[in-house]
């Protein structure tokens, strides 16, 4: 019950800054209901984004791009974690997914040689192309994020593909949560 | 009962083995059919030397495809003339008919066929179209969508669209064995043709205004880029992969510029792109999203979307750049606005509460009109008559290719098989 009373609160905090900062805010009930449950699934990200540093397995009736390609970076901990999920309509990073942002920002600023893409993507709601421009909006979010921690302009780079990577393909919110999301590939040298 | 016709006429097309190699993407299923269509009886061609029974099919799905016609069922017909026979007129007045289709192929020159055929006003009992269309055996389809554009025209005086195409991205299969696919294909769905396939998304095909290049957006170089491919010699150039955003191609209507969207500058904005000279021109300034240009048939405005006022609204703006003016108000969502060939409306993507839906907005009078009630429904295109607009929608977790009638009346799946629609293109 306090868990519940705690995530609700911290659910509509963000809204009320989101709802100042992001254009675009559709429904702000259904933006608060989203991070909520945006929130109740954080823990459990790695089964459906980019399956961990190695490239994950691909199992199950997901295809996101990260299955299976090999990948250059980090692993360990927090550092294992390639994706961070968003809102309805945002572009906000939120504060669950702030450790897996700093943990490779930090990484990233130590070793400024390496290179990481940010791939943004989003639900397969409305128009494809401006899609790709909400999907670009996410990558651009965690950048700048970086950027503030000490990461290179130089080492990053966004890459959006809007709606045309799906995670997973249902048609429903649930589905929809685990496509609004910015995966993190460092490509091989 | 058209529902039932419709499927069996699809069913009938589907069996046909004109090519037995080439098996469609695409069926056509009729979702609704239109009150008023005008009843026409389409008699089978006598074709004995033509394998199946397939013109005179062809021709009625062609005819009721565009919500104008009734069809009457072949097990229906009161008689099967064949030319030179005329029809017993007060038969067809009896069984609610106005108007007869007749015809039979007969041997042409060399090798080929002639189909020749007779449309008949069955009220007042004369030949108002009487014609012969030569054909090689293995086009007969193509032969059949001629013989529907000439009736077609005859009846509604507006071209008919029959032997035009579509193109499509479908795309397929599991994690590494991700397929995308650039298909052509004709408006019934038959004749499918893959112009590219790739590993990585393929988004946003758009036909040259001649209709012999396709502009279209890949990331088969893990980046976005648009690319200019030729149908007839597969040649394709890279004509755009600057850093961020390469995406939206829109022809201008002389074929010589592309409307694209880049985000090289910070956030996406809209330009104009010299396909020739790659020499580029911005159109917008602003900090918000723009994309989605769509040109007016002069060749003098753009339509895009743009979220600068809080929510995704569509605005026109000059070619040449200047102020944008908003042009929808009606609802939280309207994107991928598209001019109709007489310029006079515009079809766009209309969101909300319950859901996304194709809508057309008349530019005299600025009323919207919400023509279809999907949950999912994108990507608009006008069929080049400006009749009907074709869109992807997704039904119970199918994607489907649909067409629907500008005036909302009748509507129809042009079915997938086996994989996901993303993007629809009408060629001219």
């Amino acid at each position: 019950m306090q868990k519940w009373i705690k995530v609700l609160l911290s659910a509509l905090l963000v809204t009320s800054i989101v709802g100042c900062s992001s254009k675009g805010g559709v429904d702000e009930n259904a933006d608060a209901d989203a991070k909520a449950n945006a929130r109740n699934r954080s823990g459990k990200y790695g089964k459906y984004g980019a399956g961990g540093a190695n490239g994950g397995s691909g199992a199950g009736g997901r295809y996101g791009s990260g299955s299976g390609r090999q990948d250059a970076g980090p692993t360990g901990g927090v550092l294992s974690e390639r994706v961070i999920y968003f809102g309805f309509d945002s572009e906000e990073v939120l504060p669950e997914y702030q450790n897996i942002v700093s943990a490779h920002a930090e990484w990233l600023a130590a070793h400024p040689d390496s290179n990481l893409v940010l791939e943004g993507h989003g639900d397969e709601r409305g128009s494809s192309e401006y899609n790709v421009a909400l999907g670009e909006r996410r990558g651009l979010s965690v950048s700048r994020s970086m950027r503030l921690q000490g990461v290179s302009d130089a080492q990053l780079r966004v890459l959006s593909y809007g709606e045309e990577k799906p995670a997973t393909s249902g048609h429903d919110e649930g589905s929809w949560q685990q496509n609004r999301r910015v995966e993190l590939f460092y490509p091989p040298h | 009962m058209l529902r039932h016709f419709g499927i069996m006429l699809w069913l009938a097309v589907s069996a046909m083995a004109i090519t037995p190699n080439v098996r469609a993407e695409l069926t056509v299923d009729i979702t609704q059919g239109a009150e008023g269509a005008m009843p026409i009886a389409v008699v089978p061609f006598q074709q004995p030397t033509l394998p199946g029974d397939t013109i005179s099919e062809i021709v009625a799905l062609d005819l009721h495809g565009t919500g104008k016609f009734s069809i009457m069922r072949e097990s229906q017909l009161p008689e099967r003339p064949v030319p030179p026979t005329t029809p017993d007129f007060p038969v067809w007045q009896t069984a609610g008919q106005e108007h007869v289709v007749i015809g039979r192929v007969v041997s042409g020159e060399g090798a080929g066929l002639v189909a020749e055929f007779v449309l008949y006003d069955a009220i007042r009992g004369v030949s108002v179209l009487s014609e012969r269309v030569p054909f090689k055996p293995s086009d007969a389809r193509h032969a059949a969508h001629k013989i529907a554009d000439m009736i077609y025209k005859q009846l509604t005086g507006e071209r008919g669209v029959f032997n035009t195409r579509v193109a499509y991205v479908a795309a397929s299969g599991y994690g590494n064995d991700r397929e995308y696919r650039l298909v052509i294909a004709d408006t019934d769905g038959e004749g499918d043709r893959i112009v590219m396939t790739s590993p990585e998304p393929i988004m946003s095909p758009n036909w040259s205004p001649d209709g012999k290049r396709l502009a279209y957006v890949s990331f088969e170089d893990h980046a976005a880029a648009v690319f200019v491919q030729s149908l007839s010699s597969g040649d394709r150039h890279k004509v755009s992969s600057l850093p961020g955003i390469n995406g939206a191609p829109s022809w201008s209507p002389d074929g010589s510029e592309l409307a694209v969207t880049l985000s090289k500058d910070g956030s996406p904005d809209i330009y104009v792109l010299d396909v020739a000279s790659g020499a580029l021109h911005r159109v917008t300034h602003d900090d918000s999203i723009d994309t989605e240009a769509s040109w007016s048939p002069d060749g003098r405005t753009l339509v895009f979307t743009s979220d600068r006022g809080g929510k995704p609204q569509l605005y026109t703006v000059s070619a040449h750049g200047g102020e944008p003016q908003r042009l929808t108000y009606d609802g939280s969502y309207n994107a991928r606005g598209v001019f109709s060939p007489d310029g006079r409306s515009v079809a766009m993507v209309h969101g909300g509460q319950g859901g996304y839906k194709i809508a057309v907005m008349d530019l005299g009078s600025r009323n919207l009109r919400v023509l279809t009630s999907g949950r999912l429904d994108e990507s608009p295109a006008f069929a080049p008559n400006g009749q009907m607009i074709l869109y992807t929608r997704k039904d119970g977790g199918l994607d489907q290719l649909a067409v629907v009638s500008v005036d909302g009346k009748f509507k129809q799946n042009i079915r997938v098989k086996g994989g996901d629609i993303r993007g629809a293109a009408w060629s001219p």
